[in-house]
């Protein structure tokens, strides 16, 4: 007969209850870990979208997520003439937040090269972009339709093709336009910027008195082209040919000394030991915590549970039975309340992962992990439930 | 053989100055298909001679055989499996009928009988079978909670039966009862000690409730002071009395 069931049985709204409370701790504690691996396909979803074998960077910094990082555009030729590279692309990024429907609406803004790669990673509905200029594909999580329009910089921007989920290392959902769009929106001035540029270049042009009138003009305008130049990236992407030797391809692009070239492991471990790492020790942090408050409670309801029971155990020791009777009941009790509760949060964070504002990633190991610290702390737990009443004595049945 | 023997059996709490000695010296023998109580008031020893035979107190001097084997000779014999033995030969009635809350009372007679090995089937058959012969044929699946207090009892009874013990040892049996019900346990008790020829210890301090027994044993200060045969009271000098 299987005590610690019929137990259950008998108590079984207290048990539920129970059970439920532990189960969205567990939920909590699943759900830690779900957030901790979505920091990691965050962190890295534009890395793997992009597909390159190298990033190149300003010099001297760990760009293009982690840091600032600029470069003039025209730089891809130069790579693309490295020996073992297949191909390269220039790619912007940058944040923006606007007003949408009188509420913050952020994004994270990639421009790309029409003609080569890091642009979507695929279109769910719609269409790639076709045209040079205003149109955009986003991702679903903007949760945007296609037609639908936003302003952005100077221009409004029409959505054409909505991708998967494409997040920004910050989590914010990915929006794809043209380089030059996106280079218009990052740097280009309004006309009163422009306007007042080009006086005040012209206000110290006249000041040197040696420049013939004509020199002057000439000069101010190509200051100003200069000053209104928006041909600057954040990066150039290359992949490489089969069988490249990157070393040799990052040792080249390094000689000359204006870039940093980073290979996608190196840039993996920026991103994801430099930039998410305290978020993941945090998260780790409250892991641990949620598991030993998990273990604490479990303890405490086993304990109670058995003061509860110290009368029926003295019984059941008084008419002769083992003691593997009395500890099964305990044990058996803690770990159908321990496996309940995980099955409880299991479905709980399963139904409700996906509307949980940054990315959850349920890993099987994880929760297999979980689920043998769950039936290992019901084990240990009951321990103080068992020792109790091991030293129940069979007299405590006696008496009124 | 007698059911119970008992050889000057004595218990002492603590040790020294403070120590106080909870039964002193009794010596006395129940056959089988007897029914004995032990009566007297409360502290006066009776629940601790009830536990020391019941093998959960162990003597400080003194020999306890219970159904042949012996259990006791100033302290517990080495290498005897107490559990073993209480389930096997002892049965227990309790005063507070302590049936397990979450089982049937079915269940409850049949946990008995499992934890002594026989299988679910024949455990449940038995169970049937004792509670029926107790009118409790009706109240099989209910639990403790929706039973009257002389149903428990019987329950409890039941389940004491179980094994069929060569001895029942009961304390204060109708102590949560009205005396009606308190006097229909006794009087199942007493059939049931010629019926199973169990030997049956009764502890109680009523002594209304001890009409028709065999034999009665007035305890008092840890000393058995006084016996009863068939209604004939003797001294504490009886033959089979000391202390």
């Amino acid at each position: 007969m299987n005590l610690a069931v019929r137990d259950i049985r008998y108590h079984r709204g207290r048990f539920i209850l129970t059970s439920i409370g532990l189960g969205l701790l567990l939920g909590v504690v699943m759900s830690m870990g779900g957030i901790y691996r979505g920091l990691f396909a965050d962190a890295l979803a534009v890395l793997d979208s992009t597909r390159a074998d190298i990033w190149v960077v300003q010099q001297d910094t760990n760009g293009p997520f982690a840091e600032n990082s600029r470069i003039p555009e025209d730089i891809k030729y130069r790579v693309q003439a490295v020996p073992g590279v297949a191909e390269a692309a220039p790619l912007s990024f940058q944040t923006i937040q606007v007003e949408r429907m009188g509420k913050p609406f952020r994004f994270f803004l990639i421009g790309y090269d029409l003609n080569g790669f890091g642009g979507p990673p695929g279109v769910i509905a719609g269409r790639d972009i076709r045209q040079k200029h205003y149109e955009m594909v986003v991702a679903k999580a903007m949760k945007m339709e296609i037609g639908e329009k936003i302003h952005l910089g100077l221009h409004d921007y029409t959505v054409v093709g909505i991708t998967g989920k494409v997040v920004s290392s910050g989590g914010d959902p990915a929006a794809y336009v043209s380089l030059a769009d996106a280079q218009d929106i990052q740097f280009k001035k309004d006309n009163d910027a422009i306007r007042n540029d080009r006086e005040r270049i012209g206000t110290n042009l006249a000041g040197i008195r040696y420049l013939s009138p004509a020199q002057a003009t000439y000069l101010q305008q190509n200051i100003a082209d200069l000053t209104e130049s928006t041909h600057t990236v954040n990066t150039i992407v290359a992949r490489l040919a089969p069988g490249a030797d990157i070393k040799e391809v990052q040792g080249r692009i390094s000689r000359w000394n204006h870039f940093r070239p980073i290979s996608v492991e190196e840039q993996t471990k920026i991103l994801t030991k430099g930039m998410i790492e305290k978020a993941r020790m945090q998260l780790g942090l409250f892991r641990i915590i949620l598991l030993v408050i998990s273990a604490v409670i479990i303890s405490l309801i086993i304990y109670t549970s058995t003061l509860d029971k110290i009368r029926v155990i003295a019984t059941l020791k008084l008419i002769g039975s083992q003691n593997r009777v009395i500890i099964g009941m305990i044990l058996q009790q803690s770990l159908l309340m321990g496996i309940i509760a995980y099955a409880i949060g299991y479905v709980m964070i399963l139904l409700t992962y996906e509307k949980f504002p940054r990315r959850i990633v349920l890993e099987p190991f994880d929760l297999q992990a979980l689920f043998v610290i769950v039936v290992a702390i019901c084990m240990i737990s009951s321990f103080v439930g068992i020792r109790k009443a091991l030293r129940v004595e069979p007299a405590e049945a006696l008496g009124g | 053989m007698y059911a119970i023997e008992v050889e000057r059996l004595t218990k002492i709490y603590g040790k020294g100055e403070t120590a106080v000695t909870a039964i002193a010296d009794a010596t006395f023998q129940v056959t089988p298909g007897e029914l004995v109580a032990i009566l007297g008031p409360s502290g006066s020893g009776k629940t601790t001679l009830l536990t020391a035979i019941g093998l959960i107190n162990e003597p400080t001097r003194g020999k306890l055989v219970i159904d042949g084997t012996a259990v006791a000779d100033g302290g517990w014999l080495p290498g005897l499996d107490l559990k073993r033995l209480r389930r096997e030969k002892l049965g227990f009635i309790f005063q507070a009928h302590n049936l397990i809350p979450f089982l049937s009372a079915r269940e409850n007679v049949m946990i008995a009988l499992e934890i002594n090995h026989l299988t679910r089937t024949e455990a449940r058959n038995r169970a049937d079978e004792l509670l029926s012969a107790l009118n409790l044929g009706h109240r099989l699946d209910n639990y403790p909670s929706a039973l009257s207090g002389g149903e428990a009892q019987r329950v409890a009874i039941a389940r004491a039966l179980a094994n069929k013990p060569s001895v029942i040892l009961a304390d204060e049996p109708t102590a949560a009862l009205d005396t009606e019900n308190g006097k229909n346990v006794m009087a199942l008790l007493k059939e049931l000690a010629v019926e199973n020829n169990s030997a049956i210890l009764v502890v109680t301090h009523d002594h209304r409730m001890v009409e028709g027994f065999d034999r009665i044993f007035h305890v008092s200060d840890g000393r058995i002071a006084g016996e009863e045969t068939n209604g004939v009271q003797h001294a504490g000098t009886a033959p089979a009395l000391q202390g």
